[in-house]
């Protein structure tokens, strides 16, 4: 035959194909499957080797600790049915419920023991180990002082008790017990498979949901753990957790009713998202700092009077709103507010306009001995992002109108941090999730004594000091007052720039119901349901 | 044919085993390590997980050791996949992306040669100059232009097929990303082959088939198209290899979980094994892609056979 008639059959059986394949895809549904773009590929399911949102979501959906996250995100019972504190606030003593693992043994005490010792050990290197450093020993022992993991604060005197005795009294440390590095780990399954142990087929769980199949770049599912002791309550039957960075893509698939939630979304169609999909763009307050950090050992970043010019000529108000499109709050102070019922301390001049801030920041500089002739030159880094460029970009124009001259630099994330950790800056863009939700979290940032947090090396001994008390203080009022203090100090040394406090995003399609916004933006699939 | 193919396959060993050291090295170059994140890790940890993969050791007592485990087949953890060897990653993937890879290639070579074909049949007609247009079209707009506006199209507003993922592998999840990675080489082959028809139509040996009165189809299949490929086969070799490597971007928007994300990634995440695995992939494939065109050109022209 002749290519033109070659072609026409080509033709003809293409459309056929395609109108089989359409037929295929249209599949039958029977489960109630929940599809939830996830952004990032897990690197691993073992809870001592996770650190990223991404991970949490699907590890806090398959493990469960002593104290588990309700609808809200606030701390519940999990494994533990009840617990108490001594008088001294050292000692906590949790009762276990009757709880099985996913292949039917028996959640134990000895499980959590097992657990801590494990992420505790400078072995494992978990990179969140720190977060349990109340916990008495736990520091001494990851830093390697100590190298018996029995010295560390937490024993099993029968299998439904666990005692946890902590270094000092630690008001957060409940809620801190939801943190996946709290989790137990089933024993019996790490020393039969070793390091193979957290692989699909063999992965052991005690959570609501159970890993079923993990297609690296593609997607992990998990399924209702029947053995889960709350599982008649659950209204999801699988879960399917999709890697998608990119978020345009993303969203055009949430729109096809392939995605029901996405957990990130691209900014600039936030207003687009608001008239054509109406109440399912949501943005809600989280508990995180945007900051730029200022290295205060190099001059003149070393004078006060420098950094605060460069904080006041900041025109937080359109960050949110303008620049990145979703409203996001000017920060005035170093935590975000809504930590705990704590009043964070503001800066002092956060209430006058932008033509006095930038008035008053002029005078600062040319009383440190900068003018038009003698122009402030400084570096402003970040790492290669959009909204950080944006953000970057807007702000060094900001400068410019009180007569900085800023050279912008950007690297890639990894290089961004490590040039930061060698204290190789000017200024630089930096943020902060927190771990938990108390002020400590934020305030260490700027500690002396944490040079690996404190990029801008900011050292003031009266600072540490009310930190240090504060640790040492059992009534919760006398400790938010002391931190208060530290704060204000922080704010009056313009210790570093605070720009905006971090808003979750989410899209979640009107057939979800349970997704509750919160400042942890944490939402278990154990309180989700979907309608058809 | 056979002991050509072999010796071939010998001598570039050497050139594999002198681009691995390169790589290794270079590699080792580039700022920041696999542990640098937005959470700083504490200096006791850092020193832990770099004992842990022997990132502790001297640069040329890794260098050994990796090229060691190169040699049986163990191309060592991956640093960001912590559930998951390099190999393991990598044999996951593949799949996906000869897949999707290879159903492009075929695509693109039917799509050009038929088309390339019908132009120089007909050439310096409307038909062949529509056709050129939307060639043009095809290799000039980015793909990652053509997926969203497919996705767009295809996926949100008329709900044909869907938008991306590999779902269940059936035909309709590759469709879009398959037509999206096709097409500029589908273009390129068009015009290549319009191009080399052409000049093979004006061969002495198409001149003598017509005076023996062998009507003009026959003539185009049997005598013309297999010399008129050689020069599409020339772009074949290298263009295998871009299909199978360069589809980076359409497994990116379309949620494939090929290996194309793991050439940048890993590179960005310093994730050092995964990098020097994907090399060696690479290379490999590169080099058997040379050979099978080789072999191929003297298939196709028995005048490159008698040299």
């Amino acid at each position: 035959m002749n290519a033109v008639a070659g072609l026409k059959r080509l033709a003809a059986a293409a459309a056929f194909g395609i109108a089989s394949a359409m037929l295929v895809a249209a599949g039958p549904v029977s489960a109630t499957t929940l599809h939830i773009h996830n952004g990032g590929d897990p690197s691993s399911l073992d809870p001592h080797k996770v650190s990223g949102d991404w991970e949490n979501r699907i590890v806090g959906d398959i493990f469960e600790g002593l104290v588990a996250e309700d609808i809200n995100a606030e701390p519940i019972p999990g494994m533990a049915t009840e617990w108490s504190v001594s008088d001294d606030g050292l000692v906590y003593t949790f009762k276990l419920r009757d709880a099985m693992w996913s292949d039917g043994t028996p959640v134990k005490a000895s499980d959590f023991v097992f657990a801590f010792r494990r992420l505790m050990d400078p072995a494992t290197a978990a990179d969140y180990a720190y977060l349990q450093y109340p916990v008495k020993n736990a520091e001494k022992i990851n830093k390697g002082e100590i190298t018996d993991l029995a010295m560390l604060g937490i024993e099993a005197p029968d299998d439904k008790t666990v005692v946890i005795t902590l270094e000092r009294p630690t008001p957060y440390f409940l809620g801190g017990l939801t943190h996946y590095t709290a989790y137990p780990l089933p024993q019996h399954v790490l020393e039969a498979k070793g390091d193979d142990w957290v692989k699909v087929e063999n992965i052991v769980v005690n959570g609501p949901y159970k890993p079923v199949e993990w297609v690296p770049n593609s997607h992990v599912r998990t399924v209702i753990n029947d053995k889960y002791y709350d599982a008649a309550n659950l209204k999801i039957d699988e879960v399917v957790f999709y890697k998608l960075e990119d978020e345009s893509a993303a969203l055009k698939r949430y729109r096809a009713g392939e995605f029901d939630i996405m957990t990130e979304f691209p900014t600039d169609q936030y207003e687009w998202m608001q008239q054509n999909l109406p109440g399912q763009a949501r943005v809600a307050p989280q508990a995180g700092l945007y900051y730029y950090v200022i290295n205060h050992n190099k001059p003149p970043f070393d004078d006060v009077r420098v950094r605060q010019a460069l904080s006041m000529a900041i025109y937080r108000e359109v960050i949110g709103p303008q620049v990145l499109g979703t409203g996001e709050l000017p920060a005035y102070s170093w935590v975000p507010p809504g930590m705990a019922g704590y009043e964070p301390a503001y800066l002092d001049w956060k209430d006058l306009s932008q033509d006095e801030k930038n008035a008053k920041a002029k005078e600062l500089l040319a009383e440190a001995g900068f003018g038009p002739d003698k122009p402030l030159k400084l570096q402003l880094r970040y790492n290669t992002n959009e909204n950080h460029k944006r953000i970057a970009v807007a702000i060094a124009a900001m400068w410019k109108a009180i007569g900085v001259e800023t050279e912008l630099y950007n690297t890639e994330t990894k290089v961004h941090y490590d040039e930061l950790k060698d204290n190789i800056l000017d200024v630089a863009r930096a943020g902060w999730l927190a771990d938990y939700i108390d002020p400590v979290n934020f305030l260490e940032l700027l500690k002396g004594s944490l040079p690996e947090f404190n990029y801008g090396r900011y050292n003031n001994p009266e600072f540490d000091a009310l930190l240090d008390k504060a640790a040492l203080e059992k009534d919760q009022a006398k400790r938010y007052a002391l931190l208060h203090e530290a704060e204000a100090i922080a704010m009056r040394d313009n210790a570093g720039l605070p720009i905006y406090y971090y808003i979750s995003r989410n899209v979640v399609s009107p057939k979800i119901s349970g997704f509750n916004d919160n400042i942890k933006d944490i939402h278990r699939t154990r309180w989700l349901s979907k309608s058809e | 044919m056979f002991g050509y193919a072999v010796k071939r396959l010998l001598s570039t060993i050497p050139v594999l085993w002198i681009a691995l050291t390169f790589c290794f090295f270079v590699l080792r170059l580039a700022p920041g390590g696999p542990f640098d994140l937005e959470r700083p890790l504490p200096p006791v940890v850092r020193a832990n997980l770099e004992a842990h993969y022997g990132l502790d050791r001297s640069l040329v007592e890794q260098y050994f050791s990796y090229m060691g485990n190169v040699l049986i087949g163990d191309l060592g953890p991956s640093f960001t996949n912590d559930d998951f060897t390099v190999a393991e990653l990598l044999a996951i993937g593949l799949p996906y992306t000869f897949t999707i890879g290879g159903a492009a290639f075929l695509l693109a070579i039917l799509i050009g040669v038929l088309t390339g074909t019908f132009s120089a049949l007909h050439r310096n007609s409307g038909v062949d100059y529509t056709i050129a247009a939307v060639i043009m079209t095809g290799l000039i707009v980015p793909n990652f232009l053509v997926a969203p506006i497919l996705q767009l199209i295809f996926g949100v507003q008329l709900a044909w097929l869907p938008v991306g993922g590999w779902g269940n592998g059936s035909i309709a999840f590759l469709i879009l990303p398959v037509v999206v990675l096709a097409l500029p080489h589908a273009a390129r082959i068009s015009r290549l082959m319009r191009g080399s028809m052409i000049e093979t139509l004006g061969a002495d040996f198409i001149r003598t088939a017509k005076a023996k009165g062998i009507g003009g189809t026959l003539t185009v299949r049997r005598h013309a198209i297999k010399p008129a490929l050689l020069p599409v086969l020339s772009y074949l070799g290298p263009a295998a290899g871009y299909l199978l490597t360069g589809s980076l971007v359409v497994e990116n928007i379309f949620g494939l979980p090929g290996i194309g994300t793991y050439f940048i990634n890993a590179a960005l995440n310093r994730d050092y094994g995964m990098v020097l695995g994907t090399v060696i992939f690479y290379m490999v494939l590169i080099i058997v892609l040379n050979l099978i065109v080789d072999v191929a050109y003297a298939w196709l022209d028995p005048r490159v056979r008698a040299r």
